[in-house]
């Protein structure tokens, strides 16, 4: 076993067992760790087939931001996750049978699995060879050239995510008091002010 | 190459060049009081798109390497689609302002959605298909959660989000298998690699895909949501999930079937001919027992939906046809059915009860005539126009050799007539009672009319929609 395969199979069984622990382990900040360190070995795993940007990304945009934004969630929302566990155990009999049975039809699909002719070539990871472009590089070309329809579609519906986070959260609530920094700056001591001589003994 | 890809593409480009620059514009000046001209505008330039394509359109041209397609099948439904989005942002629009729901977002998210949809039914990849399908689903979510204060509405937004994401997995996974075993995602290279057969785990790919999308046509048994997101969604955004979302959903199973699996027909002909079997039974038998007729247009359009697959079911240019036919006319009465449903109302509030239809042709006689006519219509009563759309899909059937699926159909719309004449019974022969006012907007009356007229007028040459029809069909089925 070379220190190839020792690896694949360290970050492997991580992953899997990080996995199976973000859904068992009763807190559900410790789930969201677990799932980081999913996350993290997975990372490995693509590093092991060459395939560094992505594994960059995951690190940066899963770890970095999607985790994190989950631990918030999970801080801030009341939600009783016991409850909601309990109300999960009910249903487990019932999917538990319809997951098998889906499990035994696609093991007998994939036994037999084949593939059209002329796929099996595709099929195997092409390496990088000698002096080809950078992996990044490489992905940029498919993403902006070949795949430049799709890349606009996905912007267009990352920008429907935005407007519905908009439309469905954004309150303009007129009994709240606002700071108003343009007219905190053009206060005028002049007008703001007035000095009045008090004598002694007479008040206003 | 890229100046020719972006001219195919031009009428998406326009409408998403335009969502943005009406975002923008609403933003930085009077946000939601821009919302009416918004309105208009958007409706002026869905129309004028849809004109476009109609009249420009010729032969078929492929865009990005085959991963947008437009051909006749392409533009007919986008005819359609645009066409109806129109009319439907037009007949909701002074439910919405009435309700104080209509924010500068909703059209532009109409705009979005609608943009999905061209993508969908033009698609030429699987990539293409699913981003087609993200965006107006996504699109679609937003508006059904719109009345933000509502629990029905957030609930509809909440429970379409989640089945729908749902169906979306399934898809994919579909996709997935199918690119295993093609090992292309383009639906020219899919069809090339099934040539000699199709494997087991391939079946397994095209039975996931179609159920992934069987969801969004809310055929049974994937029609949960449909009730529920009907009832739950503002009224408006109810009569755009009936019209040209549907359209869209089926234009893009028929480009998947016989794009992609045009050499496996039988494999899945029988899949689509039971959830059409299933759709229309379960929708004229559920719909028996409603008295809400947001719901009760929702287990209509399953069942609408079900004799949409039937023709799809035949597998021939012909069924597919006739599919285009039923879309075109079904998609035309629910306008005129929604714009109806839109002005329910009584003292000020909306009435979604059948019940308060009771004695409405005394009231109001030249509108019950005109839901008379849409009612018969949408039953499959000749010689309104929706005989013909029953006629056409049944008799594709037959052609295919599906008499079984054929006879079922016949007896799902008889046993599906008795809820439709119900209404109209209650219009005419129902007890006098507080009913609703029966005010209409001119633009909701204007919808109303225009439908029950087609309807009636269409009976003589179906406006030649069915000779267009069969030239799209001709250009998908090879």
């Amino acid at each position: 076993m070379g220190i190839a395969d020792f690896t694949f199979y360290l970050f492997a069984i991580t992953t899997v067992v990080a996995g199976l622990f973000v859904v068992v382990s009763r807190n559900p900040v410790h789930s969201v760790l677990w799932l980081i360190l999913a996350f993290l070995s997975s990372a490995g795993l693509f590093v092991l087939i060459g395939a560094e940007f992505v594994a960059m990304l995951l690190v940066i945009v899963y770890v970095g931001a999607v985790a994190v934004l989950f631990l918030f969630v999970v801080m801030m929302l009341d939600v009783d996750f016991a409850e909601l566990k309990a109300e999960m155990a009910k249903y487990i009999p019932m999917a538990g049978l319809i997951g098998v049975i889906i499990l035994i039809q696609l093991s007998m699909a994939f036994g037999p699995w084949a593939t059209a002719e002329g796929v099996d070539l595709l099929a195997t990871p092409n390496a990088t060879p000698e002096g080809a472009a950078h992996n990044t590089a490489a992905l940029g070309a498919v993403i902006y050239d070949q795949y430049f329809l799709l890349f606009q579609l996905a912007g267009l519906i990352l920008l429907v995510a935005m407007i519905g986070a908009i439309v469905l959260t954004l309150r303009h609530r007129t009994d709240v008091k606002r700071q108003n920094v343009l007219a905190q700056m053009y206060r005028d001591p002049a007008k703001a002010m007035e000095l009045k001589d008090v004598k002694p003994g007479q008040g206003l | 190459m890229f100046a020719s890809d972006i001219a195919i593409l031009l009428p998406e480009i326009v409408l998403s060049v335009f969502a943005m620059a009406g975002l923008i514009a609403a933003v930085y000046t009077s946000k939601d009081g821009m919302a009416p001209a918004l309105v208009w505008l958007t409706a002026a330039l869905l129309a004028l798109m849809g004109i476009y394509i109609g009249l420009t359109g010729e032969g078929s041209q492929v865009a990005f390497d085959g991963m947008f397609i437009n051909d006749g099948f392409a533009r007919f439904a986008k005819v359609v689609i645009l066409l109806s989005a129109a009319a439907i942002l037009l007949i909701g629009k002074d439910f919405m302002q009435r309700d104080d729901l209509l924010r500068f977002e909703y059209p532009m998210l109409i705009v979005l959605a609608t943009v999905g949809m061209m993508v969908m039914v033009s698609s030429g990849n699987l990539m293409t298909l699913y981003m087609g399908l993200e965006l107006q689903s996504l699109s679609l979510y937003v508006v059904a959660a719109m009345r933000r204060d509502s629990v029905r509405s957030t609930e509809a937004g909440l429970k379409y989000f989640v089945l729908g994401a749902l169906s979306s997995g399934i898809l994919l996974y579909g996709a997935s298998l199918t690119y295993g075993f093609a090992g292309t995602a383009d639906f020219a290279g899919i069809v090339a690699a099934v040539e000699g057969g199709a494997s087991l785990g391939l079946i397994f790919g095209l039975a996931f895909m179609v159920a992934g999308l069987a969801f969004k046509v809310s055929a049974a048994p994937f029609h949960m949501w449909t009730p529920d997101v009907y009832e739950g969604s503002p009224t408006p955004v109810t009569a755009f999930f009936a019209t040209a979302p549907k359209m869209a959903a089926m234009g893009l199973l028929a480009r998947l079937a016989h794009d992609a699996f045009g050499s496996v027909v039988s494999d899945w002909q029988q899949i689509i001919a039971l959830l059409a079997v299933l759709s229309m039974f379960l929708g004229a038998i559920a719909a028996i027992g409603q008295t809400d007729i947001k719901r009760l247009m929702a287990y209509s359009s399953i069942s609408h939906m079900g004799f949409a697959l039937m023709g799809l079911a035949a597998g021939t240019e012909q069924g597919v046809s006739a599919m285009l036919i039923y879309m075109a006319i079904y998609v035309t009465m629910n306008v005129g059915t929604f714009a109806f449903i839109l002005s329910m109302q009584k003292d000020g509030r909306h009435v979604t009860n059948i019940s308060s239809l009771n004695a409405f042709s005394t009231k109001e006689p030249i509108k019950a005539a005109a839901i008379l006519i849409l009612m018969f219509s949408l039953a499959g009563v000749p010689p309104m126009v929706g005989f013909f759309g029953k006629y056409a899909v049944l008799l594709a059937a037959v052609d295919a050799g599906l008499n079984l699926v054929a006879i079922l159909g016949v007896v799902a719309s008889v046993i599906g007539a008795f809820y439709y004449l119900r209404i109209v019974y209650f219009m005419y022969f129902g007890e006098e009672r507080e009913g609703i006012d029966g005010k209409m907007s001119p633009l909701a009356y204007a919808g109303l009319m225009a439908a029950a007229a087609i309807m009636l007028l269409g009976v003589f040459n179906l406006f030649g929609v069915d000779s267009l029809a069969e030239a799209a069909a001709a250009t998908l089925v090879r």
